[in-house]
């Protein structure tokens, strides 16, 4: 026996309320994230995820708020992350209980800030997001690109090759989105997680797309991610966390009961 | 029970330590300090940390707390977690860096060439989730925790204890390395009992309630 595979639910929150979107749009609310953090602890969640999808900069400071309030009842690791811009966010972000931090498009515009956020915090709390969409036209080798600004802009990086240089610069995991997958619910895409899991050393956190629990078996086996993430198969009771790993278990996959 | 000092000396989340130890012992005082006469008044020390140890080793001496640590090391109840169990040792592989010497032995970059499981598949580092902890020695911190538990585990080093005996546990990954030691009033863990949910918080709880003796 040994490491267990991560089950990670996911909770985008805006303006103090979790929320889920279909292709980062049509958001649809679901509920307190201080009362959903603890029930999915109480479920058996390894980690948590928080990704601050808050639009506009006055209401910037609740996610401080929840993840303290959080953070003082819940004794799992938090992950924060969205609107990540520079060394200072991560500082307030693990001051208010946060254990890691993501970074998404701050990465691609200034790779500099996950160097020197590694170097002054440590690799394990610095989590580079990737979200990445398949532009390989259908015949050609399959090719995947990053995208930044919630989907809507193609930085021409290749996924894999990116996914790489985070981790030469610091990343301690890559949380990795298959953006024309997320809020879809049919399925992590195995090809480019398997593609990222497999190019780099440090852990790779599947995301987008999960429907039903044969996708985060899918996930782990097919396409070797360390972790898989989801959030709308949790937040509307389709599954509990339990039942995801009791699943996961049945399929040989070694988790945490 | 009475005052625990969380030691601060600006190294990672110091926060979750003190909240942790908060929920276990809600009639403690629990302060996190980077005072020395504090320390040195405390009736118990955690001394938490995550980063680099040429980092941890210089911040410590830049705020002065290297006597008291070693100090509180010899004379009470004593919680390593982290980087603050590796700084205990001789030293470490990470930025050649010498510890605080407190406990023999050194700390290890988990070694490339060795990191696949029994199927051929790369393991990553840095360790990172939940893995099973074998105790090794019956111990007061144990008290209650089946052996086998699952901890939180994040780091890319581990140590190599120098002397026979002060192993209180292992892990596995992909071999087995020492995940606990103890060692008269110490007690230090490479993974994070506040952040482990009901048996990190069942650790917790026995070192607040631990007169710093090895009788389990």
């Amino acid at each position: 026996m040994s490491l267990a595979k991560r089950i990670i639910p996911c909770l985008d929150v805006t303006d103090g309320r979790v929320v889920k979107g279909v292709n980062f749009v049509a958001l649809r609310d679901a509920g307190d994230p201080v009362e959903i953090a603890r029930r999915y602890d109480e479920q058996g969640a390894d980690e948590l995820t928080f990704l601050d999808i808050t639009a506009s900069s006055d209401n910037r400071g609740l996610i401080l708020h929840i993840i303290e309030e959080v953070a003082a009842q819940v004794f799992i690791p938090l992950t924060v992350g969205g609107g990540v811009r520079a060394v200072d966010d991560v500082r307030r972000l693990l001051n208010a209980g946060a254990d890691k931090v993501g970074i998404n498009t701050a990465a691609v515009t200034n790779p500099q800030l996950v160097a020197d956020a590694s170097a002054r915090f440590g690799a394990q709390c610095i989590v580079v997001a990737i979200d990445a969409k398949q532009v390989s036209l259908p015949g050609e080798p399959l090719r995947w690109h990053v995208f930044t600004h919630g989907g809507r802009r193609d930085t021409g990086l290749d996924a894999v090759a990116w996914a790489k240089k985070m981790e030469q610069m610091g990343a301690g995991e890559i949380l990795l989105t298959s953006m024309d997958r997320d809020g879809t619910k049919i399925g992590f895409n195995l090809d480019l997680t398997r593609a990222v899991a497999d190019a780099v050393g440090i852990p790779v956190i599947a995301s987008g797309g999960v429907g039903n629990l044969d996708h985060l078996v899918d996930g782990i086996l097919k396409g070797r991610a360390d972790a898989v993430l989801a959030a709308s198969i949790f937040h509307y009771g389709e599954y509990s966390v339990e039942q995801a790993k009791r699943y996961m278990a049945e399929h040989g996959i070694e988790v945490r009961l | 029970m009475g005052h625990i000092a969380v030691v601060d000396y600006g190294m990672g989340n110091l926060r979750s330590v003190a909240k942790a130890l908060e929920h276990v012992a809600p009639e403690a005082r629990v302060s996190v300090t980077s005072d020395a006469g504090e320390i040195a008044q405390a009736d118990r020390v955690v001394f938490p940390g995550v980063g680099a140890m040429p980092d941890c080793i210089r911040e410590l001496d830049a705020r002065g707390l290297r006597g008291a640590l070693i100090e509180a090391a010899h004379a009470k109840p004593f919680l390593g977690i982290c980087l603050g169990m590796q700084a205990l040792f001789e030293s470490s592989e990470e930025g050649h860096a010498a510890g605080l010497g407190v406990l023999p032995g050194k700390v290890r970059l988990f070694p490339a060439a060795a990191m696949h499981d029994a199927e051929g598949q790369r393991l990553k580092v840095p360790h990172i989730g939940w893995n099973e902890v074998d105790q090794t020695v019956s111990h007061p911190l144990w008290q209650d925790i089946p052996s086998g538990s699952r901890f939180y585990f994040v780091h890319s080093y581990y140590v190599e204890p120098g002397a026979a005996g002060l192993t209180a546990a292992t892990t596995s990954y992909p071999f087995a390395f020492a995940c606990a030691v103890a060692s008269n009033n110490i007690f230090a863990v490479q993974f994070h009992p506040e952040k482990s949910q009901a048996a990190g918080l069942r650790l917790l709880a026995n070192f607040v309630a631990w007169d710093g003796t090895t009788r389990a």
